[in-house]
């Protein structure tokens, strides 16, 4: 009946600049090939060996745990602040989604701080004759801390889907008398599979990337790797050919996801849920539903900020340099917003090829835009230095390069958020303006844009938050002398001078807030 | 100006390998209204999407008001084809006010007056500001109405108009958007798998069969005079009886009937309900040569539908009035009060 018209060609005009988004989007990766392309046999011999199969175990290991774990935390959390009588359940929600603007470093070095050797813990477990806590080091630190600081993904895709679900399917399986729990688990939680996998990808692919974090826990994952063989060895094509083994491992999660997303198959809720869902009274299990939320928000916020608020009280006195402050918050600024507003007008791109010409060529696109995330940002600093060194040494260590190389690297997360909001408009919408006199190009201004301005904005905030905190590519790439929180931070803390880090880091979080209140607290398009 | 609002030549479409639509020929004369009817799957709403320029076709041409949109290479996009749409689903901008969805295709400051006028033209006046997910289904499809027709397009194009309404809605709408349609005297093209609205609302009945046209006629001829056995089907209940014709006449079960002396050999005559009547004395004069008996009775308020056995085995069905009612058991005489169709027999 309706034509959704499976072999419909794109405009010449969408597919060309779709492509150029995606030629940006794969230069670190193209890049990277050409530098293990140029000695390709002592790269393979590099990494042909027993510590590249550990290495695989340790990252895919340390990804898979924490994305288990997060869902795990993620869900419930979801489900209580969205479907039930859970009391203050909005406060809650935002709580919960709070640490995701704490840097996984930031996060790391509080956790190692509190509870490492010689840390806060045990200064005070000291006179209990506790001289020796068990080690925050390795895999478990970099597990707890990962997790911790990543599952907030997860609990806005899972949120934002339960609150489109029509709650009618719902009340539907409580009339055919399940539990709430039990409808819960056979009516709700297939439904939110597609959700949970695309918050699970993300912080899969975050945790093959995360350098700060692993490397403060100690933990020997891939970046951490390249990150030694470069700067220890200034081994460049023993780096490279790691990280050429990295991206194979995420290739294949990316197609592992692909395969199970095409089998979950999204189920279109029904476009205009009149009703509001009637809460899920909770009864008995209200303290316990508290209680899991309370415990999830102090360790994952209230404990973290609490060390990092002690630790700037301690700083204050030291350190005088708030004009340096200023300026390097305006860096901050000047990196992340340039980089999510230019992130935002290529997403588009990529995501009205993706959503509204579905076939092998938009699908291909797609894929490659995601390889830049895909990549840590390690390495698509290091990338981008080779590149300009070779090809643009103009570009080389400018603010244009830095810009170029976040928005490479968060480029999917505006894909994604913009996509989802595409998804919702009927493309009758759009065709019904053509027929109404106006192009293409008038259609996307009054209909589509307006329509999915939500979807935009919340690309535009993700792809700032991710900007703003990212450390190990602005470290790389910025310009000699352009200090940003990010790297003002790593300094200090690196240097030992943590007290002075911790203003700092305030202040990122400051900046970061108003964005993540865009992103939790948007009410749904009209 | 141009007699025909819309010529369709040999126009042909497919997607992959399912061919959705192939070689039709269609005409809409200005102040027409005309139906495309067909089951679903037909290709009726493809021929429609490629009239308003969303799909292009593989071959054919297509003019609009005398002016080439599609053919010899040439496809004009949607926006400057001057071709009102009416969405199944509607398709309103949620975004927009009643004025503002209907003012949508008068650029970007449309005229108030204009705005104004049809608002009123669709029963909507005064009700500009009001957000458009507060209508009603039948005030949202005005809205799509009165939004096609803004522009003064040179034809409007309606995709099963009126599928989301309920019944009883449906019906009212029905005559409104009829006079709507004659007040704007814009010529429109509606599709709809629902033959009594193609026959209700339509000056001209397109019936659709498998991507290409079975017959094209008013609402009488497809009805009364359908080209085939598919046809007669489609648009509404049929007996057929078998016949064989010789020297202008063909014998049925039923009796003798007139045809085309030239037409010989082996045929159906095809008759509808309303035509076969059925009573307990004698027929008048003296037409039935059939008896039978009543099998099974459908009332349906102001008519009732009636089964009768023949003597001879074959079923025919009569639709009758309310009054009197018939009762399975009942003994009948059959007779044929009405037209018939005479068909040549495949085979």
């Amino acid at each position: 009946m309706s034509a959704a018209a499976p072999g419909r060609r794109p405009p010449a005009a969408l597919l060309v600049a779709a492509a150029a988004v995606a030629v940006l989007a794969a230069l670190p990766a193209v890049y990277l090939a050409v530098v293990v392309g140029d000695d390709l046999a002592a790269a393979v011999d590099s990494v042909w060996n027993s510590r590249s199969a550990e290495l695989i175990v340790r990252s895919v290991g340390l990804a898979a745990a924490v994305t288990a774990t997060g869902i795990a935390i993620a869900v419930p959390i979801a489900w209580l602040t969205t479907r039930t009588d859970l009391p203050g359940a909005r406060v809650w929600a935002t709580l919960a989604t709070l640490p995701l603007v704490i840097p996984s470093y930031i996060g790391a070095y509080l956790f190692v701080s509190a509870l490492g050797p010689s840390g806060a813990l045990q200064d005070l477990l000291e006179p209990l004759g506790v001289d020796r806590l068990p080690s925050i080091y390795g895999f478990g630190g970099a597990w707890l801390v990962l997790t911790l600081f990543s599952y907030p993904v997860i609990l806005l895709t899972v949120r934002a889907s339960l609150r489109r679900l029509d709650p009618q399917l719902e009340e539907a399986a409580r009339a055919m008398g399940r539990t709430p729990l039990q409808a819960f688990r056979s009516v709700v939680l297939p439904q939110l599979r597609p959700a949970m996998a695309a918050g699970g990808l993300l912080v899969a692919l975050y945790v093959l990337s995360d350098f700060g974090a692993v490397s403060i826990m100690r933990f020997n994952s891939f970046t951490r790797e390249i990150y030694i063989t470069f700067t220890a060895g200034f081994d460049r094509t023993g780096a490279a050919a790691l990280a050429v083994l990295l991206v194979a491992v995420t290739v294949a999660v990316l197609v592992l996801y692909s395969r199970a997303r095409s089998r979950l198959r999204l189920h279109r809720a029904s476009p205009g849920t009149a009703r509001p869902a009637r809460p899920v009274p909770l009864g008995r299990w209200r303290w316990p539903a508290l209680g899991f939320c309370a415990a999830i928000v102090l360790v994952a916020l209230v404990l973290p900020v609490g060390v990092l608020v002690y630790w700037a009280i301690q700083g204050i006195g030291d350190d005088a340099g708030i004009g340096g402050l200023a300026v390097n918050a305006g860096h901050s600024l000047a990196a992340g917003g340039l980089t999510a507003l230019i992130a935002a007008l290529l997403a588009i791109v990529v995501a009205v090829l993706v959503v509204r010409y579905p076939g092998r060529i938009s699908r291909g696109l797609e894929r490659v835009s995601y390889t830049g995330y895909a990549l840590p940002g390690i390495v698509v600093a290091l990338a981008l230095v080779f590149f300009g060194i070779r090809v643009a040494p103009p570009l080389y260590q400018s603010f244009a390069m830095l810009v170029v190389a976040l928005t490479a690297h968060f480029l999917p997360l505006a894909i994604g958020a913009i996509g989802a909001a595409l998804l919702q408009i009927s493309p009758r919408v759009e065709e019904a303006a053509r027929g109404l006199g106006r192009g293409p190009l008038g259609v996307f201004r009054t209909i589509t844009a307006p329509l999915a301005l939500g979807g935009i904005a919340a690309g535009a905030a993700l792809v700032f938050l991710n900007a703003v905190k990212e450390l190990p590519a602005t470290l790389i790439l910025a310009p000699i002398g352009f200090e940003t929180l990010a790297t003002d931070i790593w300094r200090q803390t690196t240097t030992g001078f943590f007290e002075a880090g911790a203003v700092p880091a305030l202040v990122l979080l400051c900046v970061a807030a108003p964005p993540l209140y865009l992103l939790t607290g948007r009410s749904s398009p009209a | 100006m141009s007699e025909t609002a819309l010529e369709l030549r040999s126009i042909r479409k497919s997607f992959g390998e399912v061919e959705a639509v192939r070689g039709i020929d269609l005409e809409v004369m200005n102040g027409e209204v005309c139906a495309l009817l067909g089951p679903s799957g037909c290709g009726k709403t493809t021929t429609l999407r490629l009239i308003a320029g969303l799909e292009r076709p593989d071959a054919g041409t297509i003019s609009v008001a005398g002016r080439r949109v599609d053919g010899d290479g040439a496809h004009l996009a949607p926006e400057k084809r001057r071709i009102g749409m009416v969405f199944q689903d509607y398709a309103l901008f949620p975004h927009l006010d009643v004025a503002a969805n209907a003012g949508y295709g008068l650029g970007r400051n449309p005229d108030p007056t204009r705005v104004a006028e049809v608002l009123e033209l669709v029963g909507l006046g005064g009700e500009g500001a009001r957000p458009v997910h507060d209508l009603s289904g039948g005030q949202q499809q005005r809205v799509a109405l009165a939004r096609a027709l803004a522009p003064t397009p040179d034809l409007v194009l309606l995709d099963e108009p009126f599928s989301n309404l309920d019944a009883s809605l449906r019906e009212r709408l029905r005559g409104e958007v009829r006079e709507i349609l004659a007040r704007s005297g814009v010529p429109a093209l509606f599709v709809t798998h629902d033959q009594e609205e193609a026959l209700s609302l339509a000056d001209r009945v397109a019936v659709m069969r498998d991507g290409a046209l079975a017959q094209i006629g008013t609402p009488e001829e497809v009805y009364g005079q359908p080209a085939d056995r598919w046809v007669a089907d489609f648009l509404g209940d049929t007996d057929v009886l078998p016949a064989t014709a010789n020297d202008g006449f063909v014998e049925c079960e039923l009796g003798r009937l007139g045809v085309d002396p030239g037409f010989r050999g082996p045929a159906e005559v095809v008759i509808r309900p309303e035509s076969i009547a059925i009573g307990a004395g004698p027929s008048p004069i003296g037409l039935s040569k059939s008896e039978g008996v009543v099998v099974e009775r459908t009332f349906y308020g102001h008519d009732q539908l009636v089964r009768v056995e023949l003597d001879s085995g074959v079923s025919v069905h009569s639709r009758r009035l309310g009054f009197p009612a018939w009762h399975p058991g009942d003994r009948v005489k059959v007779w044929i009060d009405g037209p018939v169709n005479v068909l040549p027999r495949a085979g």
